[in-house]
């Protein structure tokens, strides 16, 4: 397949005063249309900040990401995130959320009804009609999620960004959550970069783990091809062979080669 | 809501068949009603009345002691303030009818509370607008922050009267001077607290506004004012009860039919019951000022807290 997204010999700084930290350091990915893909790796080694470099919500120091033939160099509902703690705005409905997204990217191609019902299908997506007209702190963090998923997948992005959508979340709530994104990119294809903490979760989702080395200087360290078939049902995987060993290879990555940084100390 | 959740909880439960569309409900999902008993009215109307009871009592029995009290002090003829007793015989006019109108200058005092009210409303008003948009632009521009900060912090610090001297001086008259008067006064908080709140939105609405590609107006209208709205309206209320403040000590050296103006006719005229209802009057209006921006406040933020 042709490359759809490519991160190329991308290196990310910060600068603060004098001192730089070099957070990333020669990341390279290549991402199909339509892929599942997961970053996993130790808290801070700079997984956000690769995902915010891809949405163009943070600057590249060197290197480039091209996204569909064109460079990636500012943010746009193309690459639609869904934040780690939902950002719904406090003051607007669950249906304004949605809404506001839809209004914005669809002003020109979209009638006002059309808009509507747009927004709508997207809701009825994440099963979340029912609560259309509460505001995000009278709905659970579960279904914040959900209706921050709705909202990125109503601008119709080229990618779909998730920074640990589910992290938060209790583990009933999050298999919940995960079996609905499944179902979704099964429907629609879309092309996925998800960030977790998760081994089974990556596994599940997947179609293809990046592990990402301990910081500072983090880097690409593997990359595991997941060839589980799709539909994936979570009960029947448990003791399926491709995805225990898959897990393992995540676990030794994780927890032999690449420990972290504060395990490491002690 | 509780017939929903329930609802919600039973139709997103594990054994929905995966591949089927997500919109589709899965057949064992049902609506299972739950009302929450509710108290019947009498119950309910004799707790209501409870709370008003729990309210108000208490500030009137201190309110009678307070002017018993002070109808002790001041019983006596020779004695420099007037007790409560004699007030009510000067000046039951101004109390039992605010708003009569007798001649030019012999008005109630609700119809000069009136008069007073329009300035302030006007300056603060034009307060509000500025305010807001000032502070908008020193929260969000680092540069302009740097420019302007510095002048606002010294400037606040003016005492509003210092303002009218060079105010008359500008407008060549007392209407419009009280005005800018109040419109000085009242600007500061606004302009502060907008800025704070601006400074403190979340990177996350910022971020959501670039994902969106928000344009100026928008990010405007859309993120930063109801985002800032709570510290706004901090501002609003610390304002509107500057301005009252500023108004009556303005008017008092302008002239004019206001509230102020009389109590500094008073004064001359040695009629201290009529300043002691022109205070009270003062007080109330003050402090239903201050409720009205704070429940305006109130209304306008819901939702922005506790997410
Ligand atoms: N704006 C910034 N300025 C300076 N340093 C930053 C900035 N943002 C992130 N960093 C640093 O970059 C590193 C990676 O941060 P990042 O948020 O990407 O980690 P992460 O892998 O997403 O961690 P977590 O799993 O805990 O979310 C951290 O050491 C952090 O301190
Ligand atoms: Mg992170």
């Amino acid at each position: 397949m042709l490359p759809f997204l490519k991160v190329e010999q991308v290196n990310k700084s910060f600068a603060r005063g004098a001192a730089t930290t070099e957070v990333l350091r020669n990341i390279n990915l290549t991402i199909s249309r339509g892929e599942y893909v997961s970053i996993i790796g130790h808290s801070g080694c700079g997984k956000s900040t690769l995902l915010n470099l891809i949405a163009g919500l943070a600057k590249i120091t060197t290197g480039g990401i091209i996204l569909d033939n064109r460079e990636v160099n500012e943010p746009g509902p193309d690459r639609a995130v869904v934040f780690q703690n939902h950002s719904l705005l406090p003051w607007l409905t669950t249906y304004q959320n949605v809404k506001l997204a839809v209004d914005k990217v669809f002003s020109q191609s979209k009638s006002r009804s059309e808009r509507h019902t747009w927004t709508m299908h997207n809701l009825e997506l994440v099963q979340m009609v029912h609560a259309k007209d509460k505001l995000p702190a009278e709905i659970s963090g579960g279904m914040k999620q959900r209706v921050g998923i709705a909202r990125a997948l109503a601008m119709e992005p080229k990618v779909l960004l998730l920074d640990e959508p589910f992290g938060a979340l209790d583990a009933l709530t999050r298999a919940h959550l995960q079996d609905s994104v499944m179902q979704i990119h099964a429907r629609l294809g879309n092309t996925v970069i998800m960030i977790t903490h998760d081994v089974d979760e990556a596994v599940l989702l997947s179609d293809r783990i990046v592990m990402m080395t301990n910081g500072p200087s983090a880097t690409i360290g593997e990359v595991l091809d997941v060839p589980l078939p799709r539909p994936r049902k979570r009960l029947e995987l448990s003791s399926d062979p491709t995805y225990l060993r898959s897990r393992e290879a995540v676990m030794r990555f994780l927890y032999e080669r690449h420990r972290a940084p504060s395990l490491q100390a002690a | 809501m509780t017939a929903q959740s329930a609802h919600n909880l039973v139709a997103d439960s594990l054994g929905s068949p995966a591949a089927a569309p997500a919109a589709a409900r899965s057949p064992d999902a049902q609506v299972i009603a739950f009302n929450p008993p509710r108290a019947p009215l009498g119950e309910r109307v004799w707790i209501s009345a409870q709370g008003w009871f729990a309210a108000i009592v208490p500030p009137i029995l201190v309110l009678l002691a307070l002017l018993f009290i002070w109808e002790l002090a001041f019983s006596d003829p020779k004695s420099s303030l007037p007790p409560p007793s004699k007030v009510w015989q000067d000046s039951k006019d101004l109390i039992v009818d605010p708003f009569f109108v007798n001649g030019p200058q012999d008005i109630g005092l609700g119809l000069r509370v009136m008069t007073s009210l329009q300035r302030v409303i006007m300056g603060f008003g034009l307060a509000a607008i500025v305010g807001v948009l000032l502070g908008a632009l020193v929260g969000q521009s680092v540069w302009a922050m740097r420019g302007l900060d510095p002048i606002f912090q010294v400037l606040r610090t003016v005492p509003p009267l210092a303002w009218l001297p060079i105010s008359l001086a500008a407008f060549r008259d007392a209407n419009p001077s009280a005005i800018f008067v109040i419109f000085i006064t009242a600007i500061w908080p606004i302009i502060i607290n907008t800025a704070v709140g601006i400074r403190n939105i979340p990177q996350d609405y910022r971020n959501v506004a670039a994902v969106l590609r928000l344009n100026h107006l928008e990010f405007f209208w859309r993120i930063m004012i109801p985002a800032a709205a709570p510290y706004i309206f901090t501002g609003l209320r610390i304002g509107i009860g500057l301005s009252w403040l500023a108004i009556v000590a303005a008017e008092m050296l302008t002239g004019g039919v206001g509230i102020g103006f009389f109590i500094w006719d008073a004064w001359n005229s040695s009629r201290l019951s009529d300043i002691v209802v022109a205070l009270v009057y003062i007080g109330v209006v003050g402090f239903v000022l201050d409720r009205i921006v704070a429940g305006i406040g109130h209304l306008a933020t819901r939702g922005t807290q506790a997410t």
